[in-house]
Parts: C-alpha cells; sequence; structure tokens
C-alpha cells in the first residue's frame, strides 16, 4: 500500500518538475515559436543566484521569489537586445545564436565561479510514509508548480496581457494589424520566459547542485517536454509532462534513471511521428 | 596564344592540390611526431566537418547532434573490434552502423514530416542521451560480448587498424590513413553532388514543396543524404578511434558546438570552407591553449563568442566571402591589363 502511494507521489514530482523546468522555454516557444538553446543555462544562472545569495545570508524562498527571476530577466533582456531581436524570422538563426549565448554563458560563469559543484542544503526536512520517507520540500515545489499553472491560466485566459498573448499566437500579422506593437510583445515574452526559468532554477538548485554545464542536463528533458507538448503552452506542457514524466518514474523503477532518459527519448520520437505538431495539435486544440 | 582564365575558383583548387601535396609528402617525411598526430586527429575531425556540411549546407537539414553517429562510429568499431578481431572489418562496419543509426532516426524525423526546429532538437537529444547514458557505463555488467564500455573512462584498449601482415599501423601510417580518407571523402561529396541524387537533394534545400510537386519522394532524398552523413561522420569516429581512443567526450555537447563553428564560420553551403575552418580552429584553439593567457580564455565563452558573432555579422561564412573578395581583385588585375595593353596600342 505505502508502496503504490510512493509509486504515485514520485509520479507527481517527476511531472511537476517537468511542468517546472520546462515553464520559460514552452512560454518563448509558444508565443515565438523561437527554440531557446539558452534555457538551459538559464535555469544554471537562477541556480547560481540562490546559491550565492543563500551563502550571503538570504534566505532561499526570497531568492526564488525576487532575485532570480529579476537578475535572469534582465539577462534575458540583455540577450534579447543585443541579439535575438536581429534574428527574428529567422528561426535556425536564433536556434544557434541562442546556442552561442549558452556557451558564452557557461564560459562566464566558469571563469567567475570556477568549475566545482556548490550547493545549498534541502530545506523543510523530510515526511516518512510507511516504510519510505520522501522530501517535504519535493512536495513543496509541487504545490508552487500547481500554484504557477493555475496562475498561468488564469493570466491567460482573463487578463488583457493573456489576450495579447493568446492573439499573437493565434495570428501575429493579425494582431499587429490590430495595433499591437510586435517588438514590445517578443521582448516581453523572452523577459518573461527567462524570468520563469531563473524562479525555476533557483527552486530546484537545493535538490539538483549547481555546476556551470548543469544547463545541458536539463536541456534534453526540456525540449522533449515542449515539443511533444506542441503549440499550446499550457496544455501542451502539462500533457507532455504527464506522459513523460510517467514513463521516466516507471522506467526509473525498472531500470536506472539514464535509461529512463532514453526512454523518454524514444517515446518523443514515437510519439512526433503519428503527431508532427506535438499533442496540443490534435488534441486541447483550443486550450491555451 | 591562349591562357586559361585565372578564377577564385580555380586559385582555390590549386591551393587545395598544394596543401594536399604537403600534408602527403614533406609532413610524414619530416618525421615531426606532433605534427604528424595532431594531423591524424584535424584530418578525422575535418571529415566530421564534412559530414555536417553536407547535410546541412546542401540539404538545408541541421544536425545539431552529428557526433552522435560521430561517437556511435567510433563506439561500433572498438566493439567489433575486440569482440571480432579483424579491424578492418570492423571499421567497414561501424561506418555501416552509424549509417544505420542515422537511417532508424531519420526515418521518424522524416516521415513525421518535422520542421527545421525539430529536426534540430531531435538530433541535439539524441546525443545528449547518448553521452549520458555512456557516460554511466562504468560498471563492469556493462559489457559488449569481450569489450567493456568502461564509462566516462571510455576504452583505451581501442584496437588499431593492421596492415595485411596483421601488425598495428605506425602513427605515420595512420596519418597517410587519414589524409587519404580526407581528400577521398571530398571526393565523393563533390561527386555527390554532381549526380542527379545530388541535384534533387539541393533542389529540395532550395523550395521543398516544389520539388515534392515536381515528383520527388523528398522524404527518401532526405533519408538518403541523412544516412550518407551518418556515415561519414562513423567514417571520422573510427578514424578519431584509432588516432587517441573512443571515450564519452565524442558525444559530448563541446565537440557538437564546435562541430557547428567550423561549418558556419567556414561557410555553409561550402565543401571546403568547413574543412579549412577545421583545421584553423582547432590550431587556434591549440594556440591559445599554449598561451597561458589565464582563466579568460575559456575555450566556452571563446566558442560561444565565434557562433554568435558569425550567426549575426557573416552568416555566409569566410569563404564565400573570401572567394568574392578574390574574383573583384582579380577583375580589377584584368582590367587594369587589357587598360594597359589598349594604351600600348594606341601609342604605336
Amino acid at each position: 500500500m505505502d508502496y503504490v502511494a510512493i509509486i504515485l507521489l514520485q509520479t507527481t514530482i517527476s511531472i511537476a518538475n517537468l511542468v517546472l523546468i520546462s515553464a520559460g522555454l514552452a512560454v518563448i516557444f509558444g508565443m515565438m515559436r523561437v527554440i531557446n538553446f539558452a534555457h538551459g543555462e538559464f535555469l544554471m544562472l537562477g541556480g547560481y543566484t540562490a546559491v550565492i545569495a543563500a551563502q550571503h545570508g538570504v534566505p532561499l524562498l526570497l531568492s526564488c521569489f525576487v532575485l532570480a527571476p529579476i537578475l535572469v530577466g534582465l539577462v534575458g533582456l540583455v540577450v534579447e537586445y543585443l541579439v535575438i531581436r536581429h534574428l527574428y524570422g529567422r528561426l535556425l538563426d536564433t536556434m544557434l545564436a541562442t546556442w552561442g549565448v549558452s556557451l558564452i554563458l557557461i564560459g562566464l560563469v566558469t571563469v567567475s565561479f570556477g568549475n566545482s559543484v556548490s550547493g545549498i542544503s534541502t530545506p523543510f526536512g523530510s515526511v516518512a510514509i510507511g516504510r519510505f520517507t520522501i522530501g517535504l520540500y519535493e512536495l513543496f515545489l509541487v504545490a508552487v508548480t500547481i500554484a504557477l499553472v493555475v496562475a498561468g491560466y488564469l493570466v491567460m485566459r482573463f487578463s488583457r496581457i493573456g489576450l495579447i498573448a493568446r492573439a499573437t499566437m493565434q495570428d501575429r500579422e493579425m494582431a499587429e494589424a490590430l495595433g499591437i506593437n510586435q517588438r514590445a510583445v517578443y521582448r516581453a515574452t523572452f523577459v518573461t520566459g527567462a524570468a520563469l526559468s531563473g524562479f525555476a532554477g533557483a527552486l530546484i538548485a537545493p535538490i539538483a547542485g549547481v555546476v556551470p554545464t548543469i544547463g545541458a542536463s536539463y536541456l534534453a528533458k526540456c525540449f522533449i517536454t515542449v515539443i511533444s507538448g506542441g503549440p499550446a503552452i499550457i496544455a501542451g506542457t502539462l500533457s507532455a509532462s504527464g506522459l513523460l514524466g510517467g514513463v521516466n518514474v516507471i522506467m526509473t523503477f525498472l531500470s536506472t534513471p539514464v535509461l529512463a532518459e532514453v526512454a523518454l527519448l524514444a517515446t518523443a520520437v514515437i510519439l512526433l511521428r503519428v503527431l508532427p505538431q506535438g499533442i496540443t495539435s490534435k488534441f486541447f486544440r483550443r486550450s491555451q | 596564344m591562349k591562357y586559361p582564365t585565372v578564377t577564385s575558383g580555380r586559385l582555390g583548387m590549386a591551393a587545395m592540390i598544394l596543401a594536399a601535396a604537403w600534408a602527403l609528402i614533406v609532413v610524414p617525411s619530416g618525421g615531426d611526431m606532433t605534427l604528424i598526430l595532431s594531423g591524424s586527429i584535424y584530418c578525422a575531425f575535418a571529415i566530421l566537418a564534412l559530414s555536417l556540411a553536407l547535410i546541412w549546407g546542401f540539404s538545408g537539414i541541421l544536425s545539431f547532434g552529428q557526433t552522435a553517429f560521430f561517437g556511435i562510429g567510433g563506439y561500433a568499431y572498438a566493439v567489433l573490434a575486440l569482440n571480432i578481431g579483424d579491424t578492418t572489418a570492423a571499421a567497414l562496419l561501424a561506418i555501416l552502423v552509424a549509417a544505420a543509426v542515422a537511417a532508424a532516426i531519420g526515418y521518424f524525423m522524416f516521415w513525421g514530416r518535422l520542421g527545421d526546429v525539430y529536426l534540430g532538437v531531435i538530433t541535439l537529444v539524441l546525443s545528449l542521451i547518448l553521452y549520458r547514458f555512456i557516460n554511466q557505463t562504468s560498471g563492469s555488467e556493462w559489457k559488449i560480448g569481450k569489450a567493456p564500455l568502461g564509462g566516462f573512462n571510455g576504452i583505451p584498449s581501442t584496437p588499431i587498424l593492421t596492415d595485411l601482415q596483421g601488425a598495428p599501423l605506425w602513427p605515420e601510417q595512420i596519418y597517410v590513413l587519414c589524409v587519404l580518407a580526407l581528400i577521398l571523402s571530398y571526393v565523393i561529396c563533390r561527386l555527390l553532388l554532381a549526380t542527379g541524387f545530388g541535384r534533387v537533394v539541393v533542389a529540395l534545400r532550395e523550395n521543398e514543396l516544389r520539388a515534392e510537386l515536381l515528383g520527388y519522394d523528398t522524404r527518401l532524398y532526405k533519408l538518403g543524404a541523412f544516412c550518407i552523413s551518418g556515415g561519414l561522420a562513423g567514417l571520422a569516429g573510427v578514424l578519431f578511434a584509432n588516432c587517441v581512443f573512443v571515450s564519452p567526450n565524442m558525444f559530448s555537447l563541446a565537440t557538437s558546438s564546435q562541430l557547428l563553428v567550423w561549418v558556419i564560420v567556414g561557410g555553409l553551403g561550402t565543401l571546403a570552407g568547413p574543412v579549412i575552418a577545421c583545421f584553423l580552429l582547432l590550431a587556434f584553439s591549440n594556440w591559445l591553449g599554449t598561451l597561458n593567457a589565464g582563466a579568460w580564455l575559456d575555450p566556452n565563452l571563446v566558442m560561444g563568442l565565434v557562433l554568435t558573432l558569425f550567426v549575426l555579422v557573416l552568416p555566409k561564412g569566410i569563404l564565400p566571402l573570401m572567394q568574392a573578395g578574390c574574383d573583384r581583385l582579380l577583375a580589377v588585375v584584368r582590367h587594369r591589363s587589357t587598360a594597359a595593353k589598349v594604351m600600348a596600342q594606341e601609342e604605336m
């Protein structure tokens, strides 16, 4: 009985994790149709912010909710201004340039903080379920993710910003013709995506630790989730995370975490063979 | 008397032939071991650059994870050679294995009709996951036949190719083999692009819909090009395994990004450009390494700056730029000489 409970909990945590780390990428991809290869490095920067702030005595939650989003959002603003805005409409070039940016960020962080792993202890302790224990912090992350998704839905559905966002996603020429400033929307989107990534990176830092190259280990999972999910931001990320997170947990229990990642890729490749535009191209089509 | 017209293309050809002659005749007889060893590795990487130049520059398929086939070629060679003993057969089989993996992945990507972005992401994720997978195979249970995979240490006991008598090749012989393989790969790519198949591939890079409406099954042509490119990358992996040994770094993100930088710096849509850029940039980063200039010359930082700047400022790459400059210079020279002739005639 407690075994079943622990598997269910692990699955929930795994899905929530995927949603959390993919959210920033999904916002940028869903709105701008741009794959941001520097996403992993935005997460990494968020993580560094949390760790360094903690070393200076700043409480973790403050750096997660305030410092990391602002700082990484600013980095996003600089990247948008220097690189991305020259490349709108040139999809492949954006991918290449963001990869260049990711290498630059890895280089800069290595130069500034060295190559070693730093971490902070996981707060909140743990709770026992029968023979197993589970970190309370991981449950807290699930709660934060749920709050994030609900907030995202409310903003997209009911606010003016959400209306503009949905209009741009549906038909950007028409939105432009109706007087929406494309440039401003794109810039705001990129900064929002970066800030979300910083937030997620800071939240994950106590579990994962940080090294300059940690971005690469998030990259695979995030990309697979976002492109399997397809164009709709919330529904896509949720459905793809549900599917892939489930596969991940089951394969981890059956074999090893790395083989689970291989299974993740296999699932995504087969899925894209059947639904080339992602899950939300066929299902949940009218969702955000 | 008629002189052949001097064009930048012919000048380039002459320079390439001179470079090949130097690499094949002067270098091995000079006996400089460092040059011979690093030259072999450079040639293996140059073939890898060629494989990406072919698939990206001429078929318009951006394979971010070309290193997946590079690593698969190397690992397949090492595993097969340790198991069957015959290194020549292992080398040929390894190239086939790399091409077969490319075919399998290509089937899902091209029959799913994935767009450019998705192709890039899927291939990149493939190499990322292979990197992580190979890295954790250090336990003794990770064995294929007689070959231990060795985790992050790689397979240091990778066998070296043998000659007809069964003796392992000398480093000089490996070097000559690598140079010859590079020249052969270049010629194969050139010939391939001149065939009907190559023309269709270029046509679908220009406009896939139009090629499809003309009655070509673009998926098959893309798959063909992807397989050939995967096989070439596999060959590069086999040669690399012979120069060094196979290790997870063959799959690493650093290798992938270097490879992209070579192609984009050399010039997209050319074959010689990426090869030249590969040699120059490898030599450049070696030289940077010897400078001891402190931490600011982090390789990632340098690569990232080069990549971003080229995408923003010079997306066509250096070789097309040099060709255009050379053509202009030649035109000026020709114009002057005709003008001089005309003036001389007028004076008479």
